[in-house]
């Protein structure tokens, strides 16, 4: 929607509902309230040490670019041409088969053509041809190509901060082109001349400073988990043991930092800090690397790298054997698919092994870091866990396969064996929207801030629209999903599209199912809701 | 023929008209996907117009109860109250069919009971018009409600020990 109105009488003289038809060369993009993310603040650039920090905002004309802008947009896709392989075959080798071009969240809630993936990676791939081809050099529009002016660089900012990375494209990809590395590339080439956004410099930067995004420092980070500890025994009757930065631990459990501040993270906090006690993990938190996002991802390979390095350079520093990373999306696309270059060969850790069950985790024999799904599924499937489902009959459930785990690492089954055996009622959405094929939340790769609102209910309707169908089915009342983003964004999505479901994470059931040893009949679950005959009994 | 009777028998060719009017508001490169792909998760824009509208023109035939009507009108009004639309473009859709049944029965617009029933569905029309203006107000009122509770909910446990919040103000009860 627009912030400004017509008058009455120029509806009246101006009313047309077809849109003007026009060329997709032709870059004028229009930064309506609501579509885009506001300007990275001045003094985090500075702190990341990021070129060119300065005053200006989307929606004004003059956006204060360097004089030699241009030349430093060309020096810096000539030299990303010539490091990364995987981008100059992405420019060269897409023949518009169209394959991608209706799988695009984005693309289906706005129709918005310009967020068909294609046409996404076209705006970089034109100014590719024209700068970088012998055909584009010499025969212009007419080969594809496009010069590269304030207009479409602005055109780049509002399309490249309007795709989540979540790679469902690619799937459909012949050739296999991952257009979130052009998304990625796209973004970096914006940061050459300082323009990104704050919701994503922000939390780096208080990430490289605290380790965590919200730049809590060490005792904060173990007044949440002391605080956490407390609410669990209270609800539980259990005091458990958290250890924070404890040397010489078997293992370090990394989670992304929103599950001990956001809500409903946090009930899968008590749902770790539950099961690490019942079957008594040598394990520890660490204050530093007390954030398994990495913001970084959406800015660029060397923010990426940095923020990265913290989790081997504590692993090493408390001498742990191998690390355990708990319920996020985009950290698992960084740990399977870039850590062991980025700031790997971890060769100081061990093969990772479970010692509950002595199982091997040969996946991760190179990065030594697995997913607490896997962990959990393979104690479940070697019974060393009492689980009750009973205690989550509240809840219909169904999941939502968060994009990166799901894609970037496969991460199928597993989830869906923990729901099964803490679960009664697990209901699927439609074989299209899940899996491989999910359906992203809207608000991934650094989107999901309230002034870019608009944008993300339309990105979410595909995936709200499955979770209505079951909603209306089967009587779902809660989405489960493992990642940090998702629980965050999730909750506003549903309350505009289906306001009858709940968001949850998978441990938080597993905490409200397992059975503990000591600990008092359950009167709630892990948020406090009374179960049906509990009302208004003590909890302790 | 009477109005109603030739809305029955033509049911199909209008709703389809209709359809195809209100997803020529959409560029022009993406109108193909909206109007042929049939899977309603593939496409839930083009699958719930095209359901809610059978609802809705069904409505003006004298069917269907009131909820229901309201749910198809909210439905589509939530889809294009987030689109890149003008308030005006958002609620318009339900006008379009009174322009697509004018073009249809140009030919008969001099029988004077024909026109009095089409000024008479017409007005009803216009009533729909109006009930999309509320529909459309409810989803604005709704985003601006979600933006606030995000802000609290990001940080909802840091602010309830630090007592700036409690758990019901956080849900908004």
């Amino acid at each position: 929607m627009s912030e400004k109105s017509k008058k009455p009488q120029e509806i009246i003289q101006t009313i047309d509902y077809k849109p003007p038809r026009k060329k997709w060369m032709d870059p004028a993009v229009e930064f309506r309230k609501g579509t885009f993310n506001y300007s990275a603040s001045v003094d985090k650039l500075k702190y990341l040490d990021l070129p060119f920090p300065r005053k200006w905002q989307p929606t004004e004309d003059d956006w204060q670019l360097p004089d030699n802008w241009q030349e430093i947009i060309h020096k810096g896709f000539k030299d990303r041409l010539n490091k990364y392989r995987s981008f100059r075959v992405f420019m060269d080798i897409c023949v518009r088969c169209g394959a991608c071009a209706d799988k695009c969240h984005y693309f289906i809630g706005s129709g918005d053509p310009k967020n068909m993936p294609v046409l996404r990676a076209e705006l970089l791939r034109s100014v590719y041809r024209n700068d970088f081809t012998a055909a584009g050099k010499i025969f212009g529009t007419l080969a594809g190509g496009r010069k590269l002016t304030v207009d479409v660089l602005k055109e780049w900012f509002y399309y490249f901060f309007q795709c989540t990375e979540c790679r469902r494209c690619s799937v459909f990809c012949p050739y296999g082109i991952d257009t979130a590395e052009i998304t990625m590339m796209g973004r970096e080439l914006l940061n050459l001349v300082g323009l990104n956004i704050d919701w994503i410099c922000t939390p780096a930067a208080n990430c490289f400073r605290t380790g965590n995004h919200l730049g809590i420092q060490p005792h904060g980070f173990k007044d949440s988990i002391d605080f956490a500890v407390d609410e669990l025994e209270e609800l539980t009757g259990v005091r458990v043991n958290a250890p924070i930065n404890k040397k010489g631990a078997e293992i370090l459990f990394v989670a992304p930092s929103a599950d001990y501040f956001a809500s409903p993270h946090y009930y899968t906090l008590l749902g770790y800090l539950a099961l690490f006690h019942e079957i008594g993990l040598d394990y520890t938190w660490s204050s530093y690397a007390s954030e398994g996002g990495n913001f970084g991802l959406f800015h660029s390979y060397e923010t990426m790298k940095r923020l990265n390095s913290k989790i081997y350079m504590e692993a090493k520093r408390l001498g742990v054997k191998w690390v355990l990373g708990g319920e996020c999306g985009h950290m698992w696309r960084v740990i399977h698919q870039y850590m062991d270059t980025l700031n790997g060969p971890a060769d100081f850790l061990e093969e990772p092994v479970s010692p509950i069950t002595g199982t091997k985790f040969e996946n991760a024999k190179s990065t030594k870091m697995v997913h607490i799904m896997e962990f959990t599924s393979d104690l479940i499937k070697h019974n060393k866990i009492k689980l009750d489902p009973s205690r989550n009959d509240h809840w219909k459930v169904t999941f939502h396969d968060s994009c990166n785990p799901a894609r970037a690492m496969g991460l199928i089954e597993e989830p869906r064996f923990v729901i099964n055996h803490a679960c009664n009622h697990f209901f699927e959405m439609p074989e299209n929207t899940i899996k491989e094929q999910t359906f992203c939340c809207g608000s991934g790769a650094g989107l999901g801030t309230d002034e870019n609102m608009e944008i993300r209910l339309r990105g979410g309707l595909p995936r709200a629209n499955a979770v209505k169908y079951v909603h209306d089915k089967n009587d779902v009342n809660i989405l489960l999903c493992i990642c940090a983003i998702d629980k965050a964004t999730l909750p506003p999505l549903l309350e505009y599209w289906v306001p009858e479901v709940d968001v949850g994470g998978i441990h938080e059931m597993v905490g409200n199912a397992l059975v503990m040893k000591g600990e008092n009949e359950r009167a709630t679950d892990l948020r406090g809701t009374p179960y049906p005959g509990k009302e208004g009994s003590e909890n302790v | 023929m009477k109005l109603k009777e030739y809305l029955a028998q033509n049911k199909k060719v209008l709703l389809e008209k209709w359809f195809d009017r209100i997803i020529d508001s959409y560029p022009a490169d993406s109108s193909s996907f909206l109007r042929n792909e049939k899977n309603r998760f593939n496409n839930p824009v083009g699958y719930n117009i095209s359901h809610d509208i059978e609802f809705l023109f069904d409505s003006l035939l004298g069917g269907g109860d009131d909820d229901r009507l309201n749910e198809c009108l909210e439905d589509i009004v939530r889809i294009r109250a987030v689109q890149d639309f003008f308030p005006s473009e958002a609620v318009a859709f339900i006008l379009l069919l009174k322009d697509v049944l004018r073009e249809e029965l140009a030919e008969r617009l001099s029988e004077r009971q024909l026109v009095e029933e089409l000024l008479a569905v017409n007005e009803k029309i216009d009533r729909l018009g109006l009930r999309c203006f509320d529909a459309y107000m409810k989803c604005r009122e709704k985003i601006y409600e979600i933006k606030a509770n995000e802000a609290k909910m990001r940080v909802y446990k840091l602010l309830e020990r630090t007592n700036l919040i409690d758990g019901k103000s956080a849900n908004g009860e």
